[in-house]
């Protein structure tokens, strides 16, 4: 059965504010579809809103995998469903090392039905699929006796993100910014955990600025998102051309979206949001 | 974390029961309740104790009845005169297990004690009921001259140390809670490391209070002669009882020249209990004292471990945590005195409030006049996992010299949102994931404990996380 991921006239808000206005996006597995924008644009937001972050509210549409509906579950409901999202930010957890806190996750995806309490995944195993991922990544092995995320650079937590990715295995992967921070040799890297991973048994959203990861992994769906709606769907041309031109032609295209975008710029400049 | 997420596994209706469990006792003899100097002479007569003991203790009850109660910290509800001070469970010292009676025998089995000997091939010294009725040492240990005794029996083979130092480190006047237990003090260990000996492997006790409204006053003395190391471990967990109780402790040690101690406490107290325990070092030249504390449960724990450091080159440091959950107080804390130049000190305090509970750093750092160069550090982090709970901290800070370096740092936080989101979307419950940041936090000093112990925290923490314990 080919998996889908389907988000139906999504409207989301923060305090009252309107910050995606009815988006639509279908994602079979297999496919990988590029999300391009802006600044402000609305597309982090998309991205923690399908992962459950619950500082959003959803206040119409629905997301659905296959025919669960996501909006009913918690982050780890969702997670255990086959969802993972690659942070932009991610967060620093001091004195939880990232071995035990992979092992816990792990064991959580795989067999979601698990109960708290119940056994973990055999620590040899683990330690073993651990240890092969990380040398695939080129990732020290000293990574994993590592707290969380707590004093990594930037370029260390997204190869963090993408070692997850690659132990947790989704159906749905939705890549925020993964690549800004990376070298280019980083960038193959991670492209090449993804081809590991199979390509064709995820669905990819690459939410981006660039295209290094794109380059890797040509989209077969560009999408580019202003003022919290999609506004053109394409194919990797789409991305090329953004890529290459900007936003140009897009704001003029769209100016209601180009007006409703700038707005939310400045009120984020006005309130320094703490949501991505 | 220090261990295995495995071992912070929710634990079957067995493992729970292991903190919350009677064994009946037949005690042998028993004070009537309550508090005077007939009670505290019979005591010390009891125990056949010499005559400069029990005046040591008439006096020390006359300071306790001329003290007034501390107006700070925590509420203290307690009738003094609503406590067995002294219950003497069984005449005889085991040396052996086979000589320990059946009914003790089972409460130590399921506190695992022999699996702990086994373990550490050390001296299990267990405090049942005010008096040591368990012991074993290492052979090699007593044949170096190191001495590892409950402190009644301390008192009948090695009067002349006992009467050297016992009571000049912490004097009856310090407190009324000093004074109360100089008075009716029963058990407790007593360490002697002679000149140049290090021992490698923790000594350990474990100790109970079980009987419902019966004190416990153990009284604790160590002395590491110059060059000397020790590391000694207590961990203790008490049964559940309705009616209030009263834990009142004395520790004090003496590191002297060049001599290294740690002490490791991790206590786990019913939530009936008052806890108020005074511990006190002295590190002279290029000594090293360190106290590891750990506080869950009880009603009140009022805990201030200190270290005076009285010559050059003496370090003291202290590493606190302190769980607070629902109906509990832990005002907690360190002190450290700076009575000499080119001394150094740390502390480290984390505390965890959750459920409604409260959870206090109290802390004091001296500097003395001429204690030049001398440097400090304090660090101080709280975390408060709800709205209803609470964290207060009150650090003072005394400095009488101008040539010093003393550092303060504090932090308060709430568990994260963004924290917890972040180890959800990776497939752990909201509660794993509060367990794992809960434990991270302590981390730091986990890791400093035996291993036996850090596996006993995680899974401490773990019950108090559920609430199921106290």
């Amino acid at each position: 059965m080919t998996h889908t991921l389907k988000i139906e006239n999504l409207h989301v808000a923060v305090d009252g504010k309107e910050i995606l206005r009815g988006v639509d996006l279908v994602i079979r597995q297999g496919e990988t579809h590029a999300l391009m924008g802006p600044n402000g644009s609305g597309k982090s937001t998309l991205g923690l809103v399908i992962a459950g972050h619950p500082g959003y509210e959803v206040t119409e549409g629905r997301i659905l995998l296959d025919d669960q509906d996501l909006l009913e579950m918690d982050a780890d409901e969702r997670a255990r469903a086959g969802l993972f999202l690659a942070f932009q930010r991610p967060m620093s957890i001091p004195g939880v090392r990232m071995a035990d806190f992979l092992r816990h996750a792990v064991t959580n995806v795989r067999n979601p039905e698990r109960k708290e309490g119940e056994d973990l995944i055999p620590m040899r195993e683990f330690r073993r699929e651990l240890k092969e991922k990380m040398e695939q990544l080129n990732i020290d092995p000293e990574f994993a006796r590592r707290y969380v995320n707590d004093g990594f650079s930037g370029g260390e937590m997204k190869r963090a993100e993408i070692l997850q990715l690659a132990m947790l295995q989704p159906k749905f992967a939705i890549l925020d910014e993964t690549d800004s921070g990376l070298d280019a040799d980083a960038v193959r890297l991670a492209s090449k955990s993804i081809a590991e991973i199979g390509r064709e048994k995820m669905g990819l959203l690459i939410i981006t600025h660039h295209d290094k990861l794109l380059e890797h992994n040509p989209p077969d769906f560009t999408h580019v998102m202003l003022g919290g709606k999609i506004v053109e769907t394409g194919g990797p041309e789409l991305a090329r051309e953004l890529h290459q031109h900007g936003y140009e032609r897009i704001r003029a295209a769209h100016p209601e979206a180009d007006r409703a975008n700038r707005q939310m710029v400045e009120q984020d400049q006005n309130e320094t949001a703490t949501v991505g | 974390m220090a261990t295995d997420l495995q071992t912070t596994a929710k634990p079957d209706i067995g493992e729970i029961n292991k903190y919350d469990f009677r064994t009946e006792s037949r005690p042998v003899f028993k004070a009537r309740k309550g508090l005077d100097r007939e009670i505290v002479a019979q005591i010390s007569e009891m125990k056949g104790e010499p005559d400069w003991m029990r005046d040591f203790r008439l006096k020390s009850l006359e300071i306790f009845n001329a003290k007034p109660m501390p107006t700070w910290g925590g509420d203290i509800d307690v009738d003094f005169q609503d406590i067995y001070y002294y219950l003497k469970p069984t005449d005889k010292h085991g040396r052996s297990w086979d000589e320990v009676p059946q009914e003790i025998k089972d409460t130590f089995e399921r506190l695992g004690i022999p699996e702990a000997e086994r373990k550490f091939l050390a001296g299990v010294k267990a405090q049942f009921e005010s008096e040591v009725v368990y012991g074993s040492l290492k052979e090699d240990l007593a044949k170096q001259g190191v001495i590892f005794l409950d402190t009644d029996t301390a008192l009948k083979e090695h009067p002349d140390l006992m009467r050297e130092y016992f009571g000049t480190i912490i004097p009856p006047s310090d407190n009324k809670f000093a004074a109360l237990n100089s008075a009716v003090w029963s058990g407790g260990s007593f360490i002697y490391v002679p000149p140049g000996v290090k021992i490698d492997f923790p000594l350990q006790a474990y100790f109970r209070i079980n009987a419902e409204n019966m004190g416990q006053f153990e009284r604790t003395l160590i002395i590491v002669d110059e060059g000397a190391s020790v590391h000694y471990v207590e961990g203790c967990t008490a049964p559940m009882y309705s009616s209030e109780s009263l834990h009142s402790a004395v520790v004090e040690i003496i590191c002297k020249r060049g001599s290294r101690c740690r002490y490791t406490t991790i206590q786990n107290w019913a939530n009936n209990i008052y806890n108020l325990v005074t511990k006190r070092a002295v590190a002279y030249q290029d000594a090293t004292m360190e106290w590891v504390d750990g506080n869950l449960g009880s009603k009140l724990t009022m805990k201030y471990p200190a270290v005076y450091m009285m010559e050059p080159g003496a370090r003291g440091e202290i590493l606190s945590i302190a769980f607070a959950s629902k109906g509990q107080h832990q005002d907690a804390g360190a002190k450290l005195v700076h009575a000499a130049p080119h001394t150094t000190g740390q502390i480290t305090s984390k505390s965890i409030s959750k459920n409604g509970g409260r959870s206090s750093y109290r802390g004091l750092v001296r500097v003395n006049h001429g204690a030049k160069h001398s440097k400090c550090n304090v660090v101080c982090d709280a975390l408060i996992l709800d709205p209803h709970s609470r964290s207060d901290t009150y650090p003072y800070i005394e400095i009488m010299d101008k040539n010093v370096s003393i550092g303060h740092e504090a932090s308060v936080s709430r568990i994260g949102e963004e924290q917890l989101f972040y180890l959800m979307s990776r497939g752990l419950t909201e509660h794993e994931a509060s367990t794992m940041i809960v434990n991270g936090f302590i981390e730091p000093l986990v890791k400093e404990l035996p291993m036996e112990y850090a596996v006993e925290m995680n899974r401490l923490i773990q019950l108090q996380m559920e609430g199921s314990v106290g």
